[in-house]
């Protein structure tokens, strides 16, 4: 089926004119229509809209416009419900958006546009991206699709889950603390954050800003690199992304990872650790030292304060950018005797309980009072969280762990326990705090059930080819990324 | 901090209005928060600077200069109330 290939697989064909574009998203439309029903990976999705790009494409395509000119061209990616698409709807996974439809496009979107793509969906996430399950969606949960009483992981679940169910040939998701890499190792497929201000946030709605980046779900390690390739780079618009033109990220797909150093965080072996997943992660490491790779041990020795500290400063953020939701200017309005009367109504009844919780927990922190001892606190160990691993980047090119300690969870097993919820960010979030690069790809399953263990790269600041280049030829001597999911076909 | 964690005080802060099953839930929930983030204690930063970007910014200019932007019907489009090209907002000022 199209749907189930690679965006280098279809790129291949339509250059070969051997299938058209609207068969590709008739294909992708067809398998929505099929297991939506056991997935609920999109809130919603414009099939018309979605057709009509495809024909667009078809005529470019006749029109002779190459795959060079425009690398993407004809292929559908599917978005996370947090990024703006021009007359579509965006909600945020919230009921406190109501009827919102985006005035313009986001920066990300007019690259995949002008890429050829064809940007389609509306994918389910933890409201404003709060949540490691996909569970906290005002919309409902989107289940994962290798065990559909489990779920595909947070907060970009619906990004995930519909590469893994071969809905898209690839998405866009967000990551302020794992929320590419977590369900992209859940679900089974390749998910990258990239460095801090590589990729433009113009039309992402800010959860924590310092934090917050746009990044692919994908198929394969090479497809990542395409797709990043595209959404890459300076925009005037966001005053955080880096000067420096984007580069050809498939350039470093060569194989060759010889020489190269990959550190392994003692304090990364916690006790916490399912032992399967352990062990595909050791597999793993033996895999690359065959492959010519050097492993080093390194430390990161404030990595057991990173969850403490990603809670102070992105709920900070969050009580700031969300206050921006108070049913004047846009979205769902509960009247009130006086405006403050209007805010507190409108978000009390806007909000689901995660997001309240986090934003009264940053408005704590932020307070008069407590601000030194909490926020600012939290600040100077992000310090020596980044100087960490900067100096482990003096010894290694590259460091390798678990993505998430376990594989997927029941639904509802953690939903009433925030703190444990947290805590099973513990390998993810420190990325974000470091402003580094970061990279999920399936290193294995587990027995039984047979659910997709994630193995998590982690680069240097603007380190993303080398992340690329050590999960491709990963992906050359294994079978993992190639495995399907058990949903009827 | 976390014994005396005041929900119903730092949820007005944040303009959220709570039901008391809410309040009750939440305040059990964010004390035990507060009592994990209690953690970061243990850690002398008294020489170390924060660190409010991971990428150092600079300010970033660019000329003041009439650029094309969201029109005054497209920045309304979404308005929960309107009228005459304005939002309506509860009245302010008696």
């Amino acid at each position: 089926m199209l749907n189930e290939l690679t965006i280098w697989e279809l790129a291949g064909k339509l250059e070969r004119r051997e299938v058209s574009a609207l068969e590709i998203m008739r294909a992708c439309l067809d398998r929505i229509e099929r297991v939506e029903g056991s997935i609920h990976s999109f809130i919603s999705y414009d099939a018309a809209d979605a057709l009509e790009q495809a024909a667009a494409a078809d005529r470019h395509l006749v029109g002779g416009t190459t795959r060079r000119q425009k690398p993407l061209l004809g292929i559908p990616i599917a978005i996370k419900d947090v990024l703006a698409v021009r007359g579509q709807p965006l909600n945020c996974g919230s009921k406190i958006l109501g009827q919102f439809i985006s005035p313009y496009d986001a920066t990300v979107i007019e690259k995949l546009r002008e890429a050829g793509a064809i940007v389609f969906g509306r994918l389910n996430m933890d409201e404003f991206a709060m949540g490691s399950s996909t569970e906290n969606s005002s919309f409902g949960p989107t289940r994962n699709p290798w065990d559909t009483s489990r779920i595909p992981g947070g907060s970009s679940g619906g990004s995930a889950a519909a590469v893994a169910a071969d809905e898209c040939i690839a998405a866009l998701g967000s990551d302020t603390g794992g929320s590419i890499r977590q369900p992209a190792a859940l679900c089974g497929c390749v998910g990258l954050k990239p460095t801090y201000g590589r990729v433009s946030r113009y039309g992402l709605v800010a959860f924590a800003s310092s934090l917050d980046q746009i990044g692919p779900l994908a198929k394969d390690a090479r497809d990542a690199a395409l797709v990043l390739g595209a959404i890459s780079g300076h925009d005037a618009r966001d005053s955080t992304s880096v000067e420096g033109t984007a580069s050809d990220y498939t350039a470093a797909l060569d194989g060759r990872i010889k020489g190269l150093k990959l550190g392994l965080a003692k304090e990364y072996m916690i006790g916490g650790l399912d032992g399967e997943v352990g062990a595909a992660v050791q597999a793993a490491v033996s895999q690359y030292e065959k492959l010519g790779a050097e492993i080093v041990e390194i430390s990161l020795p404030r990595t057991e304060f990173a969850v403490a500290t990603y809670y102070i400063i992105a709920t900070a953020e969050a009580s700031a950018n969300l206050a921006r939701f108070d049913g004047i200017r846009y979205g769902r309005r509960v009247e009130g005797s006086d405006p403050i009367d209007l805010y507190c109504k409108t978000r009390g009844a806007g909000f689901g309980a995660e997001v309240k919780r986090r934003i009264i927990l940053g408005a704590y922190v932020l307070s008069s009072g407590y601000y030194d001892a909490y926020y600012l606190r939290a600040q100077k160990v992000r310090t020596l969280i980044r100087r960490d691993f900067l100096n482990a980047f003096d010894k290694v090119d590259a460091i390798i762990t678990p993505t998430s300690p376990t594989a997927a969870f029941k639904i509802g097993e953690k939903a009433d326990d925030p703190l444990q919820m947290y805590l099973s960010d513990i390998f993810t979030i420190s990325c974000n705090l470091a402003g580094i690069c970061g990279l999920s790809l399936p290193c294995g399953f587990t027995a039984s059930p047979k659910l997709p263990i994630g193995l998590q790269l982690l680069g240097k600041p603007f380190g993303e080819e080398t992340l690329l280049r050590l999960a491709h030829a990963y992906e050359q001597i294994t079978p993992w990324h190639n495995e399907k999911p058990p949903l009827e076909r | 901090m976390p014994g005396n964690f005041d929900v119903k005080y730092v949820a007005h802060l944040a303009r959220i209005a709570l039901t008391p099953a809410e309040e009750e839930q939440f305040g059990a929930q964010l004390s035990n928060i507060l009592g994990y983030i209690e953690k970061l204690n243990q850690i002398d930063v008294s020489q170390i600077e924060p660190t409010a970007h991971a990428v150092p910014l600079v300010n970033v200019f660019r000329a003041d200069e009439v650029r094309p932007s969201l029109s005054n019907e497209e920045a309304l489009a979404n308005a929960p109330a309107k009228a005459n090209g304005l939002f309506i907002v509860p009245k302010i000022v008696e």
